[in-house]
């Protein structure tokens, strides 16, 4: 009697699952399914290039996973299956291909990309200098150590506290103003765009042309700023290589440029 | 009519499919947990258990997960006994309002506890304006844990309270005694068992709640960074460290609930 509200969740529950089962995941007849594993940094990029490339080869339905790189890594370690893996750095890449988890002769850089300060329009911390993050209060949202972005960011404020412009406390200052680390840039863009952040450290490429007027952008230097590499491969337990080695050049030819361009990349 | 087939002996193959179901579902439960206590040393697990992250953590998470359940006990056992035996317009709708968490995403619940509570938000922007902050506190922690987990609680309160005969209610009635004190003194000591189960359930929950947090709270190390979020940002990195971490949650959650359900033999179940 108590629980007789179990069945009734459970039955919606399987029905729910077999609903999405039947139209979810299961790829159109005669149509190869391409798993492309993206940077949480490349979602806006990678969902219009999938839009493109799908229209131009009706034969491949892409499908995409966004996420940290270093989730994405650690998926790729644990058996996920992915056929292509773009990350935002050398680093989560190359350790797999260490492994011997990727194609290593498919490996090879597609994007660059910079990293700057966002504020909300309103911009609530009345920040309008790189210094102003060292005022105490200020709300500031950058990414884990682990991420990325949130290494970068260590980077770049490092390299600002070796510089006698900003001095040797500014490192510590800027981090003990960090009210929350995230596990994925869009965490901290998300956290800016809601106006609960004052500040967050991000990627040009973040600043689109969809949100560009919700924030208000303060460039880093290049002298301290991060030049972040992209680089992208075949997946070595990949079914579908040759599929896969079509995505990778369209990604590095006019097409994938133009798209990277667009969303504010530099390209290699 | 129906009983006399369940008179007598239990067939044979009734009793070889239940002890089928139960040992493959003992063994799919366990076989994960398993899979963690073997993927570490001893040593490795001694060793992280020094580690700053961990002891954060685990305190965070045990602090904030007890004063949510004991925020939930006060304010859910009126609301819940309320529910269960007075008629007032609405009461529907407040039953259905309550449940609407367990249905809800976590991180669902987190951008609207961060709309509602966050310095731009309803009621957060009036508390911003004297100088309050709830967004990316430890308060933040609680009200997401009260938030995802009040539910549990109030469903099975109500439901023990509902099984307990109105007798007892008239009795002490009848017999002179004040609406108040008997529902502490008679009322309570009877639904005890179902009340502790209920404030199980909530606090299990809200040392487990991971969307909402991350969410509304943030991930900060000693501040917001309860066991989940530690456990899913060191997964990122240290695979070890994710992997002492989620044994030492296993370890306590089970002793904590095999601890409450030893005690509560003392109360017979009712």
């Amino acid at each position: 009697m108590k629980f007789s509200w179990i069945i009734p969740v459970t039955v919606v529950f399987l029905a729910a699952i077999l609903l999405t089962g039947c139209t979810g995941n299961q790829a159109e007849p005669g149509k190869t399914e391409l798993t492309v594993f993206a940077a949480a940094s490349l979602t806006g990029a990678l969902t219009d290039m999938a839009e493109t490339y799908e229209t131009s080869h009706p034969g491949i339905h892409v499908v995409l996973n966004f996420d940290g790189s270093q989730a994405l890594r650690t998926q790729i370690e644990q058996g996920a299956y992915a056929d292509v893996f773009l990350s935002a750095n050398t680093k989560h890449l190359y350790a797999l291909r260490d492994q011997g988890l990727m194609e290593n002769s498919s490996i090879g850089l597609f994007a660059k990309n910079k990293l700057a300060v966002i504020t909300p329009a309103s911009n609530p911390g009345n920040i309008t200098t790189l210094a102003d993050l060292t005022r105490p209060g200020t709300r500031l949202v950058i990414g884990t150590k682990d991420v990325p972005v949130g290494d970068y960011a260590r980077q770049i404020l490092k390299k600002m506290g070796n510089d006698s412009t900003y001095g040797p406390s500014y490192n510590a200052s800027v981090l003990a103003n960090v009210i929350s680390e995230e596990t994925t840039v869009t965490g901290v863009v998300t956290k800016v765009q809601l106006g609960e952040a004052d500040a967050g450290i991000v990627y040009e490429s973040d600043i689109t042309p969809e949100n560009r007027d919700r924030f208000l952008v303060i460039s880093i230097p290049d002298q301290y700023n991060v030049i972040a590499e992209y680089p992208a491969g075949i997946v070595g337990s990949s079914a579908h290589k040759d599929e896969a080695a079509g995505f990778l050049a369209y990604l590095k030819g006019e097409q994938g440029r133009a798209i990277l361009a667009k969303y504010g990349f530099a390209l290699p | 009519m129906g009983r006399r087939y369940f008179q007598g002996k239990n067939p044979l193959f009734l009793t070889i499919g239940a002890g089928v179901l139960i040992t493959l579902l003992v063994i799919f439960i366990i076989t994960p947990i398993l899979g963690l206590f073997f993927r570490i040393s001893f040593e490795q697990f001694l060793a992280s258990l020094s580690d700053p992250v961990v002891w954060n953590a685990l305190v965070l998470s045990l602090v904030t997960a007890s004063i949510s359940t004991l925020v939930i006990i006060l304010v859910g056992t009126p609301v819940a006994w309320v529910n269960a035996r007075h008629h007032y317009p609405g009461r529907e709708i407040v039953d259905t309002l309550i449940d609407l968490p367990l249905v809800l995403p976590p991180t669902v619940a987190g951008l609207a506890l961060l709309l509602a509570f966050g310095r731009m938000g309803l009621i957060g922007s009036f508390f911003y304006d004297y100088g309050i902050s709830i967004a990316f506190t430890t308060l933040a922690v609680i009200i997401a844990q009260i938030f995802v987990s009040i539910p549990f609680y109030i469903r099975q309160a109500r439901a023990s309270f509902e099984q307990l005969d109105t007798m007892y209610e008239h009795a002490a009635k009848s017999l002179g005694s004040p609406s108040v004190p008997t529902f502490f003194t008679i009322i309570l000591p009877l639904v005890k068992a179902g009340l502790i189960g209920g404030a199980i359930m909530s606090f299990a929950r809200a040392l487990g709640e991971f969307g909402a947090t991350i969410m509304f709270a943030g991930n900060f190390q000693g501040r917001t960074q309860t066991m989940p979020l530690a456990i899913y940002t060191a997964m990122q990195g240290d695979l070890t460290a994710a992997i002492t971490l989620s044994v030492i949650l296993i370890i306590i959650s089970f002793l904590i609930i095999a601890f409450v359900k030893f005690k509560l033999r003392g109360y017979g179940e009712r």
